[in-house]
């Protein structure tokens, strides 16, 4: 596997009750990248993500900073990945701080009313990030959709994990927020961590990513630069749409447009 | 700042509910035929008072006290870490079937004759039935179970327990056996000595033990199975963990005190206006005002006027399921949409 790979994958495979939904995947990301993993529904997206992030079984090798992801225990993988799940659920009323400060029981920071200085730091420093500040006291089952989603991805930020895995983190936010969520993952890839995004607008995948994985019927079939890998034959095949492709102040920009 | 606030509400109300349990746990030992005053309850415990005094506190109510204490203490904690598990507010122990079914496995028990016998059958018994309750539970709901999956298998569970336990009676070829294990089902700490204290505090510390080791796994947990395995909760090993802490502390409760149920419903929906709704800081307060619950229903049922003696679990599930249809009525949209 490539040496400077952050996180790696070697012919992953992965069954859901006796159907493989993952066939074959192989891939080698860097530091510092965000990647954007599209693809239709159902072609495995979720699934590669949990397998990724050690949550489903899988065959096959996944390495993360080198390190093979089955020797690493669950506490390990835990200060790894910063995982975040479809729908951003919080089950009982807890101030939103609370769950942000949930990202540091990695580190060993398990209850919210007893952070170190150090966890304090990064808890403050990812609320400052999301721009979650003013509302971390109120119960985060009152806040907006927007504003959850900010605070979901606050927690996520607080583990300061090397990778960060995030599924349709923009689903269902307003054009405003889906702008800003991109240019908070956009920020933490450019301060080194790998954040691996699922969604399905290709407009903001293009747009902010500098890898596009293409991910259909479980099996990988693109993966590089967005204009290479979102290419026209790629969209007809794999989305079954055509776009209107053009280039806006040097950034790629890909507007889905009609069914083919 | 709200950190400390809470930090502080938490220590108010611990400290508050801890004076409660300590006052009714007097009002417990001077309760009875002979009612004493609490400083003659206290001359008492500390050796003075008469010789007959000393004898009903320290060997008559003492044990009745203790038992209630840490019978309902353990109930309140099992509903709180159920209802942290499963992230659902209608959880607890006697919904779910396993105080009935640590009573199925106890009756057996008594039927079979090996009660008498061998006396830690009983706990024993009544914590495998317990275990293998809510284990079968979850197991049938699954692992997202909404909340009328839940309650539906649970309903189902304390039906087949109840049934098991009808038809060992039935069989019973003792009637007055029958009867005897009929009156013992109803619930009560009555007439309890330091033999059955001794027979129910180990597995009751136990499980306690093994629930408040976990306390923070559920903290993790509200934000669902997922994203706690993420963050390093073995979410498999934890189930296992409060299926079996739950397990030895109803198993071992019930083994003495027949079913008592709802205390453990009750005692976090009664916190949670105090501290809040972590899973994780509604632990202790939850299992301090399940003692404070149990504490009160034992002595409410000797100061009640009537002509034989009202047992304990009778009114706290008269108490309890009023309780339970409110609940019902605060969670009804849930309900309606819930078996996804």
């Amino acid at each position: 596997m490539n040496g400077k790979a952050m996180l790696a994958a070697q012919q992953l495979e992965v069954a859901l009750s006796g159907r493989t939904v993952l066939h074959n995947v192989s891939l080698s990301l860097p530091s510092g990248q965000l990647v954007a993993l599209v693809g239709p529904n159902g072609a495995g997206k979720t699934t590669l993500l949990r397998a990724l992030a050690g949550l489903a079984p899988s065959t096959g090798g996944i390495e993360v900073g080198g390190d093979h992801l089955s020797s690493l225990s669950l506490r390990e993988r835990a200060k790894r990945f910063g995982y975040l799940p479809q729908g951003h659920l919080v089950h009982w009323p807890l101030p939103a701080k609370d769950v942000v400060a949930l990202g540091r029981y990695p580190h060993g920071a398990t209850d919210p009313a007893r952070l170190s200085p150090r966890d304090e730091q990064a808890v403050l420093r990812a609320m400052q990030a999301t721009n979650v500040v003013g509302f971390v006291e109120r119960p985060v089952t009152e806040l907006s959709g927007g504003e959850r989603s900010r605070v979901a991805l606050a927690r996520v930020l607080a583990v300061e994990a090397p990778v960060v895995l995030a599924d349709e983190p923009i689903a269902s936010l307003d054009p405003r927020y889906q702008i800003d969520v991109m240019i908070n993952l956009r920020i933490a890839a450019d301060r080194g961590v790998l954040v691996v995004v699922v969604t399905h607008d290709l407009g903001l995948a293009a747009r902010f990513s500098d890898t596009v994985l293409v991910l259909s019927d479980g099996r990988l079939v693109a993966q590089g630069k967005p204009e290479h890998a979102l290419s026209k034959q790629i969209l007809a095949d794999v989305f079954r749409i055509s776009a209107y492709r053009a280039d806006y102040r040097n950034e790629t920009v890909i507007l889905p447009w009609a069914g083919v | 700042m709200v950190k400390a606030n809470s930090r502080r509400r938490l220590m108010i109300a611990t400290t508050g509910l801890a004076a409660l349990v300590a006052l009714l746990a007097l009002g417990s030992l001077g309760t009875g035929p002979v009612r004493l005053s609490p400083l003659t309850v206290i001359d008492a415990l500390l050796g003075g008072g008469t010789d007959i005094q000393r004898i009903i506190v320290g060997e008559i109510r003492l044990p009745r006290m203790i038992l209630g204490l840490a019978i309902g203490a353990i109930l309140g904690l099992s509903g709180a870490a159920l209802q942290g598990l499963l992230r659902n507010p209608l959880a607890s122990p006697s919904l779910f079937g396993a105080p009935q079914s640590a009573a199925f496995g106890a009756v057996l028990m008594i039927a079979l004759g090996w009660a008498d016998v061998r006396s830690y059958a009983l706990p024993v018994a009544g914590i495998t039935m317990a275990f293998a309750s809510v284990f079968v539970l979850l197991g049938v709901a699954g692992r997202s179970a909404g909340l009328l999956l839940l309650i539906l298998s649970g309903l189902a569970i304390s039906s087949l327990a109840g049934a098991a336990t009808a038809l060992v009676m039935n069989l019973s070829s003792n009637p007055f056996a029958a009867l005897e294990i009929a009156f013992w089902l109803l619930g009560s700490l009555e007439d309890r000595s330091f033999r059955h204290v001794m027979l129910a505090l180990p597995f009751i510390i136990a499980g306690a033990i093994v629930l408040i080791s976990q306390r923070n796994a559920f903290r993790a947990l509200s934000l669902g199975e997922e994203t706690a395995q993420s963050l390093g909760v073995d979410v498999g090993r934890l189930r296992l963990l409060v299926i079996a802490g739950v397990a030895l502390g109803v198993g071992g409760a019930v083994a003495v005190s027949g079913t008592i149920g709802f205390i453990g419903l009750v005692a976090p929906h009664l916190v949670r206006p105090l501290i809040g709704h972590d899973p994780a800081r509604l632990l202790i307060p939850s299992a301090l005002t399940g003692a404070a619950l149990l504490l009160a229903a034992d002595i409410a049922v000797r100061i009640i006027p009537s002509t034989t003696d009202i047992k304990v679990g009778v009114l706290t599930s008269i108490i309890g399921v009023p309780f339970f249809l409110y609940l019902i009525v605060r969670e009804r949209r849930a309900l309606g949409g819930g078996v996804a």
